[in-house]
């Protein structure tokens, strides 16, 4: 018995110092995990869900991907478990949301920054928009400027948290139009916010392109303005910030995509990179997608490096001063 | 009455087959702990891709009905919640398995079930439309009160002493603050990497409820007495039956409270239970049986938490507001097939709309049916020997508390608490306030904190929080409470002392 554990045990070893020689070409050989920072039923956690699940063809990963949610405090504590407990072999993946966890590591207090990630693809981009309630007197972002000049530190508005792209969005729009506005960080992610702009809670808020989507169609908001360069595809009548003479630029824009810790073998970055936006791609993900309101945006791993890069430059401008 | 119509689409053969999977699933899942109806719906997302709308809710509402009602199964006879909703259940419920009642007490705890989430459904079928606004009454300042009115019934809930309740509450509230802070993100009391993400309700719960009987049992199978298994009583349905009409005015409380807090978005499922388990003791003339293993105080517990699950879906169905993890999991599954809950949901898919709420009704029936088939089997692990016993508890409690998050750093958590909970239950201090003030501490701190970021830039603090009919009558609630725990006390001094 002894000696058969023994050779298995040398079997076992000549497999892996083989796989490790030969650059991880039987990458996964097994199910892999991806870590989701926001609890069940957000909207990082629904896409992931819907991006992910065709890794199992062969055309893909050949192996399915298991969403395990870390939530809590707008993300820092399952970004900060990614960075500094999941193993760098391939088998932890992690959602990333941009400007969300720079932001954060900017601001300080948690273990990670863009050094302890290293990007992998891209697969949407959700625009944060300005909502208000559907009896709001309010119709255009030049009202929500002019409340605010009137009433300075009086307009209230709710947003998923603090540091996250909702903030960042918050920030910008004060800055631009020169006004201070009450900002109201909200526990319990981006439905907890908007849910604060229905009730009247709140006289406006910050969200998602997505949900704020979806919640005007079943009538409970209207939406005044996208921080985006561009009118949404979703949303072709609302203008965007510049338009109404703001100047927000995408700073706020939500990217969500995969990302591995730094140290995962080159060999398995290579093959995740190459494999992953075109399981993206995939027409049934792209189907699900549309039906959900999730904007795509699907970007390739040198895509990702050049935008995170971008981001830390703005942003560290934008929390200077904070 | 439009529900009517819809019947038909739930007994095709599609749909009564995913509906018994959903059922038999969820109830065994729901009494595996650590496995909480959150996570069983969610994994069961991915299965709902291939399905047509209206089917892949029925599998999803089944699993969810069946899930809250499974996690009695581990709560009675294990005496681990397998979720916050099934704390109050182990109060009374294990005690009557442990006195060899465990086919009674699962039974009734079916049956009550049963009635609680009828009923809780049919105030869904019925009242949808009046009741959607209910969720959009409530502010941060009055989630704070509804989180005071909570922690006033600490004192009283399973515990002799009213100080050493209040006390352990307060270790909950504490133990609640650790980790980042939700809002502000600061750290707070994280001296190892495992307490990063705060204390997992779950696994907490695990830990303090399991661990300290474990503990116990390992002791006692080394004194070499109480090997001896405990004899099992025979109970038949019908007598159950009979025994839950006999006690309306549990099930009336149960039923009562599980609906009112169910349209509460954001507080339902964890303290249904518990908060109609105190008022049911509070309106009892047997106010001493309860925690030795009296039926009401089970009743009420399990009819609370079933009849939550259906007005717990309302401000999901009208207004696109989950109100609950679960519900937020169920929003996906709906999203996911291009259906936008909202105002219109009933008038532009009604066969989605209805369909899926009368599974859930349906699925009661047959959860019901499954569990009182199962309790007479389940309830024969009460004769196996308490040191075999201790090994599964023990097991169980491991491999529930790292399945939560895949995390070493919660079975940590769990044993330590659970270790902490023994030492505590010596002296006199028990488990379920503690859990109570870990559930209550994060609602209370967070509105607190969001609403006065409010009230800040409006009238200022006291106006939002003092102001206003709703915040009146709950204020009023919590003097209530206070002065009646309060005169209880002193009563039952002057007892003692006359």
């Amino acid at each position: 018995m002894k000696k058969l554990l023994a050779g298995a045990a040398i079997a076992l070893a000549a497999l892996t110092t083989q796989a490790a020689a030969d650059g991880h070409a039987n990458y996964p050989d097994r199910p892999v995990m991806m870590v989701v920072s926001y609890g069940a039923g957000g909207a990082t956690d629904f896409q992931a869900r819907i991006v992910t699940m065709t890794a199992g063809n062969e055309d893909a990963l050949g192996m399915p991907i298991a969403i395990l949610n870390k939530p809590g405090a707008g993300g820092r504590v399952g970004w900060n478990w990614f960075a500094t407990q999941a193993e760098a072999d391939g088998y932890t993946l992690s959602a990333y949301n941009v400007p969300h966890f720079i932001a954060q590591s900017i601001k300080g207090g948690v273990e990670y920054s863009t050094d302890s990630f290293e990007p992998i693809a891209n697969w949407g981009a959700d625009p944060a928009v300005f909502v208000v309630s559907t009896d709001s007197e309010m119709n255009s972002m030049a009202d929500v400027v002019a409340f605010a000049k009137a009433n300075p530190g009086k307009l209230t508005f709710s947003g998923a948290g603090l540091f996250v792209g909702h903030h960042i969005a918050a920030l910008q729009i004060e800055k631009a139009a020169g006004v201070k506005m009450a900002y109201i960080p909200t526990k319990g992610g981006g439905s907890a916010a908007m849910k604060a702009v229905i009730a009247g809670d709140v006289m406006g808020g910050v969200n998602n392109l997505s949900d704020a989507f979806r919640a005007a169609a079943a009538g409970n908001v209207k939406i005044l303005g996208v921080a985006d360069l561009e009118r949404s595809s979703f949303l072709p009548d609302v203008p965007t910030m510049m338009e109404q003479g703001l100047d927000v630029d995408n700073s706020s824009v939500n990217f969500r995509g995969v990302m591995v810790p730094k140290g995962t073998p080159q060999g398995v970055i290579d093959k995740l990179a190459e494999t992953v936006p075109a399981m993206f791609a995939n027409k049934r993900v792209a189907g699900k997608m549309k039906a959900g309101g999730s904007p795509m945006h699907i970007m390739n791993r040198a895509e990702v490096q050049a935008m995170w890069a971008a981001r830390q430059e703005t942003l560290e401008a934008l929390l200077a001063g904070l | 009455m439009d529900f009517i119509f819809y019947f038909g689409d739930v007994f095709t053969f599609t749909s009564i087959a995913l509906l018994l999977a959903g059922t038999f699933f969820g109830l065994i899942l729901g009494a595996t702990p650590g496995l909480s109806p959150t996570m069983a719906v969610a994994l069961a997302i991915p299965f709902t891709f291939k399905l047509d709308p209206a089917q892949g809710l029925i599998l999803l509402g089944a699993l969810y009905t069946s899930t809250v009602a499974g996690g009695a199964v581990s709560a009675i006879l294990l005496k681990i919640p397998g979720a916050p909703a099934n704390i109050a259940t182990t109060l009374d419920g294990h005690q009557m398995a442990k006195n060899g009642q465990g086919a009674r007490a699962l039974q009734l705890s079916f049956l009550a079930s049963l009635v609680g989430g009828v009923f809780g459904i049919l105030v869904l079928i019925f009242m949808v439309k009046p009741l959607a606004n209910v969720a959009l009454f409530f502010g941060y300042s009055h989630y704070f009160w509804l989180a005071i009115l909570g922690v006033t019934i600490i004192g009283s809930l399973g515990s002799k002493s009213v100080v050493k309740g209040l006390l352990s509450g307060c270790i909950g509230l504490w133990l609640a603050t650790i980790g980042f802070d939700d809002i502000l993100g600061t750290q707070r009391f994280i001296f190892h990497p495992a307490l990063g993400g705060g204390i997992h309700i779950i696994a907490a719960l695990i830990g303090i409820f399991a661990i300290p009987q474990v503990i116990e049992m390992f002791a006692k199978g080394r004194q070499k007495v109480n090997m001896e298994a405990i004899e099992v009583e025979k109970h038949s349905i019908s007598q159950a039956a009979s025994e839950i009409t006999r006690n309306p005015r549990a099930l009336g409380i149960g039923t009562a409270v599980g609906t009112i807090i169910g349209l509460i978005p954001g507080i339902g499922g964890q303290i249904a239970g518990l908060v109609a388990y105190d008022q049911s003791q509070k309106f009892s003339p047997d106010k001493a049986k309860y925690g030795t293993g009296h039926p009401e105080g089970l009743i009420a517990a399990e009819s609370a938490n079933n009849a939550m699950v259906g007005p717990s879906l309302v401000p999901l169905l009208t207004l696109g507001i989950p109100g609950s993890p679960t519900a937020a999991v169920l929003l996906g599954g709906l999203i996911i097939h291009g259906i936008f809950p909202g105002t219109d949901l009933f008038d532009n898919h009604p066969e989605v709309a209805w369909t899926f709420i009368n599974s859930m009704l349906i699925g009661q029936v047959v959860m019901c049916l499954f569990g009182l088939y199962i309790a007479g089997l389940a309830a024969r692990i009460a004769q196996v020997p308490q040191s075999v016993m201790a090994a599964i508890v023990l097991g169980l409690a491991l491999f529930g508390s790292y399945s939560v998050q895949t995390s070493m750093g919660d079975v940590y958590v769990m044993g330590a608490l659970g270790i902490a909970m023994y030492f505590l239950e010596r002296y006199g201090f028990s488990a379920a306030p503690l859990v109570l003030g870990l559930i209550l501490g994060p609602i209370a701190e967070s509105n607190f904190v969001t609403g006065s970021t409010i009230a800040a830039a409006q009238n200022g603090t006291f106006i939002y929080f003092f102001t206003g009919w709703l915040n009146f009558i709950l204020i009023g609630l919590v003097v209530a409470s206070i002065a009646y725990s309060a005169w209880s006390e002193i009563s039952a001094k002057k007892g003692a002392t006359a």
